[in-house]
């Protein structure tokens, strides 16, 4: 009977111990906001465009931590998709494109100088502020900071803004990889080069 | 300094390491020879690792020989200088000898002949000191950055920053003379001819790192070259510093890490530096450039190229001023065309294939080799990877390049980088032992690119996130403030309310005709307008003292707007005065504005118009190409359509209001 007892008792200590430890961890190492929002919104490519329909990237990060659908993001396209299908343990979808399709080569924003009236326009449009200007003043882009999310474009009112190509310099540049042939086997090879030689 | 000979130093082996065919004998046969001056030199600006360098000659400009034509721009960067007189013809993009085959800015000068040097002198002379022995080390760094020297075995590193390892104590001095790479021979035929200088530039760069020693390797596939090194550090003084060591031939060796590791043993860190183990790596070339730099005041401007290949008939080392077009160098060599127009800047392990001839010498190109095909066949195409291992046998930083391979191949980039693709050295000797002919290096090169990219993406994005946060925070801060000011301002309308109504409003209510009333409502509006006026001037007059006070530069500005408030009060009370004055109510210049707005909308309605063309143009071609974005396309066209015709409404109600004002006013 005193075995029993002393199970029990122990048992009881034991599940109190741990209970307090539980519940002190709870307390102590209480994490602020949703984890899992920053994770999202380090995925997703910051351009701050809101073509999928949030006021920005942290916006749709949250949606999507609620349940929003995560192929909504043209400027990160299919590689952005695929790292949140893999994040959220989700199958990942084709790109929605109702949002707009990805873009094949970066852009950057350029403001045609003469032209510009200086209406700040583009400046109250630019999600991260790379528009440097004044009223009456002509304005320009940052280039350097200008995430290339078109949302410029539509308010200026003389239509003066382009959006160019990112162009690659030396130290952009980089090797393209290797084009892949056929999986020739070794007996193939010899074949061709004779071909080659002959 | 210590004058006990050096002990001779054991050898260590690196692992891995390939022996191709050597085939130097092609080009050691004849002396170095100089190259006729060609029509043009064409000058990249950035012919070194780091910045671009900065012009400082425009277009017509004379230049002598020497003569700085651009400037360093950075910490690593390093100046460019005409490598003979003439005038400055273009600055220009031009093809530039990169595997990119891109083009960047180019000075190109014309040369005139004669040329004429600019003046130039010794550091000990420009100092006035009599012997070059005991030259402060700031005057040699300066002068060695001025004379635009930067590796010159390939990577281009500017010199003077690898010579200023801070405050990490450099024990060794390594100079680089294994020169491993198949058909190269200019650093041999430089130690054939100019032991000497390059023994000085070892001496020079000795004193500036405080080193007790220098250690020069070299392969003994390279006889005379070891013989004359010797003999010139027998010769020089302070010879006991610098020891010739003589290395077994394999390939490769002259790769700074390797070569680090057979002279003393020690691994350079991966992503670290030789200063990070006390040594400082320098091509021989590079050495012979220092030399001439302090003892003569010489600027880099040529240095020795070799010119090799079946395709050629006249190969050997040549003295090349940069900025020499490959194609003038390939006519001096006798190059016979071939089938496949091959030129090679490089070696054949290492280089790459030019885009064009039309590229320009430039510090690095140590070797011009074109091959005929029987002498260096096209790449075979690649097959399946039998997963024979020897690449990771041959690989000399210790790698798994199969394993690599089958990471840069797939995408998988982070795990390429944990099997450390970033210390890769590109040698190529994986792919010359690869049975299956598989472009290993290109891979890895193709994966690095793509992982500096991501890189460079990421910092960006996290730019515009913080950008982007600062940008939501600073909006609600203005909000805030707003919102505090218009609370301000009710409270006082409400007070203002309340002392009102306990005031008596009999004598001009009663008397005066409804439309009097009215006039008096707009008389109280506008001294309340007067009220915040002034609220606004003492505050404007109050920023303004304090800015003359700290003496900032928007004092003019600051003053202007004090100017202009003062302005619109005074504005604001004569309205007051002429409404109080008068029953009848002032009647608002009117007509003017509506036609304004009328202006305004139609150029709004115009730009409608063009967004809605752009629109349907591109739902257009979204439908010939039959491109799956032409339904949301078709929306957007619809809802620009809708905005229009919305605009033309209220285009067409305003002016038929206006028609109705101006007829009233007729």
């Amino acid at each position: 009977m005193s075995t029993i007892l002393i199970a029990i008792g122990l048992l009881t200590a034991l599940a109190l111990a741990f209970g307090a430890l539980l519940g002190f961890a709870a307390v102590r190492f209480k994490v602020e906001g949703n984890p899992i929002v920053d994770q999202i919104n380090d995925t997703l490519p910051q351009t701050q465009c809101g073509q999928c329909g949030y006021p920005g990237c942290k916006p749709y990060a949250e949606a999507i931590a609620g349940g929003e659908k995560i192929n909504k993001c043209p400027p990160g396209g299919e590689s952005t998709i695929q790292a949140l299908a893999d994040l959220l343990g989700v199958e990942p979808e084709p790109l929605d494109a109702e949002h707009g399709a990805e873009k094949d080569v970066p852009t950057v924003a350029v403001i045609r100088e003469d032209e510009c009236i200086g209406c700040t326009k583009c400046i109250q449009a630019c999600p991260v502020d790379a528009i440097l200007g004044a009223a009456k003043q002509m304005h320009t882009v940052i280039a350097s900071e200008c995430t290339g999310c078109d949302l410029c474009v539509e308010p200026c009112p003389v239509d003066c803004i382009d959006m160019v190509p990112v162009v690659t310099d030396r130290k952009t540049w980089y090797w393209e990889p290797p084009k892949q042939t056929l999986e020739l086997i070794a007996t193939d090879r010899e074949q061709r080069t004779h071909e080659g030689a002959a | 300094m210590n004058l006990i000979p050096l002990k001779p130093v054991s050898l260590h082996d690196f692992d891995g390491g390939i022996h191709p065919a050597e085939n130097k004998h092609q080009s050691t046969s004849q002396p170095i020879r100089p190259v006729p001056l060609p029509d043009e030199l064409v000058l990249p600006l950035l012919q070194h690792i780091g910045n671009a360098a900065v012009p400082v000659v425009s277009v017509g400009d004379q230049v002598l020989k020497g003569q700085k034509i651009a400037l360093d721009h950075g910490f690593v960067s390093a100046p460019l200088h005409a490598p003979t007189s003439g005038t400055v013809s273009a600055i220009e993009d031009r093809l530039v000898p990169h595997a990119s085959g891109l083009s960047e800015l180019c000075i190109v000068i014309t040369p005139d002949g004669k040329d004429e040097w600019t003046a130039h002198q010794s550091l000990a002379a420009e100092l006035g000191l009599s012997s070059a022995d005991a030259l402060p080390k700031d005057a040699v760094l300066s002068r060695i950055r001025d004379c635009g020297i930067a590796g010159m075995g390939g990577a281009g590193f500017p010199t003077s920053v690898k010579l200023n390892p801070g405050n990490r104590r450099i024990d060794t001095l390594v100079l680089n003379a294994a020169e491993c790479e198949p058909y190269i021979t200019s650093d041999d035929l430089l130690l054939r001819e100019r032991a000497a200088s390059v023994v000085r530039g070892a001496q020079i760069m000795l004193d500036l790192l405080d080193a007790p020693r220098c250690l020069v390797g070299i392969e003994d596939n390279k006889p005379e070259a070891a013989a004359a090194l010797q003999a010139a550090i027998a010769n020089a003084a302070e010879s006991s510093r610098i020891l010739a060591v003589v290395i077994p031939t394999k390939y490769p060796s002259g790769g700074e890490k390797q070569l680090i590791q057979i002279l003393t043993g020690r691994e350079v860190p991966s992503g670290g530096i030789p200063a990070d183990v006390g040594i400082v790596c320098q091509n021989v070339a590079t050495a012979a450039a220092v030399a001439e730099a302090v003892d003569q005041g010489r600027p880099l401007i040529g240095r020795i190229t070799t010119l090799t290949g079946d395709a050629m008939t006249n190969k050997g080392n040549f003295d090349v001023l940069f900025g020499t077009p490959v194609s003038h160098l390939l006519a001096v060599g006798g190059y016979q065309p071939q089938k496949h127009e091959r030129v090679i800047m490089g070696g054949p392990m290492m280089g790459f294939t030019l885009p064009d001839t039309s590229v320009p010498v430039v510090k690095t190109t140590n070797c011009l080799l074109a091959p005929t095909e029987k002498e260096l066949p096209l790449n075979n195409p690649a097959t399946a990877c039998i997963r024979c291992g020897l690449c990771a046998q041959a690989c000399p930083a210790g790698l798994l390049p199969q394993q690599l391979y089958w990471f840069s191949r797939a995408q998988e980039f982070d795990k390429a980088e944990q099997h450390n693709l970033f210390d890769c050295i590109e040698c190529g000797a994986c792919s010359y032992v690869c049975p299956s002919s598989i472009p290993l290096v290109q891979y890895y090169r193709y994966a690095k690119g793509a992982i500096h990219e991501e890189r460079l993406a990421n910092l960006k994005s996290e730019q515009a996130r913080e950008r982007f946060e600062n940008r939501l925070a600073r909006q609600e801060r203005e909000q805030a403030e707003k919102e505090a000011k218009r609370k301000a301002r009710a409270e006082a309308a409400a007070k203002a309310q309340a002392t009102k109504s306990a005031e008596p409003v009999a004598d001009s209510a009663s008397a005066a005709p409804a439309s009097a009333a009215k006039a008096e409502v707009s008389a109280e509006d506008t001294e309340r307008k007067i009220l915040a006026q002034k609220d606004r001037i003492a505050k404007a007059t109050e920023r303004l003292n304090a800015a003359q006070e700290q003496g900032l530069d928007t004092v003019d500005a600051l003053a202007k707007g004090v100017a202009k408030q003062e302005e619109k009060l005074a504005e604001l009370e004569k309205m007051l005065a002429g409404l109080k004055s008068s029953s009848t109510p002032a009647s608002a210049p009117a007509p003017v504005k509506p036609e304004l707005t009328v202006e305004d909308l139609e150029k709004k309605i115009l730009a409608q118009k063009d967004r809605l063309a752009k629109a349907t143009e591109r739902l257009n071609t979204a439908q010939e190409q039959g491109l799956d974005t032409v339904d949301a396309l078709a929306k957007g066209v619809a809802r620009q359509e809708e905005k229009l015709a919305d605009l033309e409404q209220t285009l067409n109600g305003l002016r038929s209001t206006t028609e109705t004002t101006s007829g009233e006013n007729h």
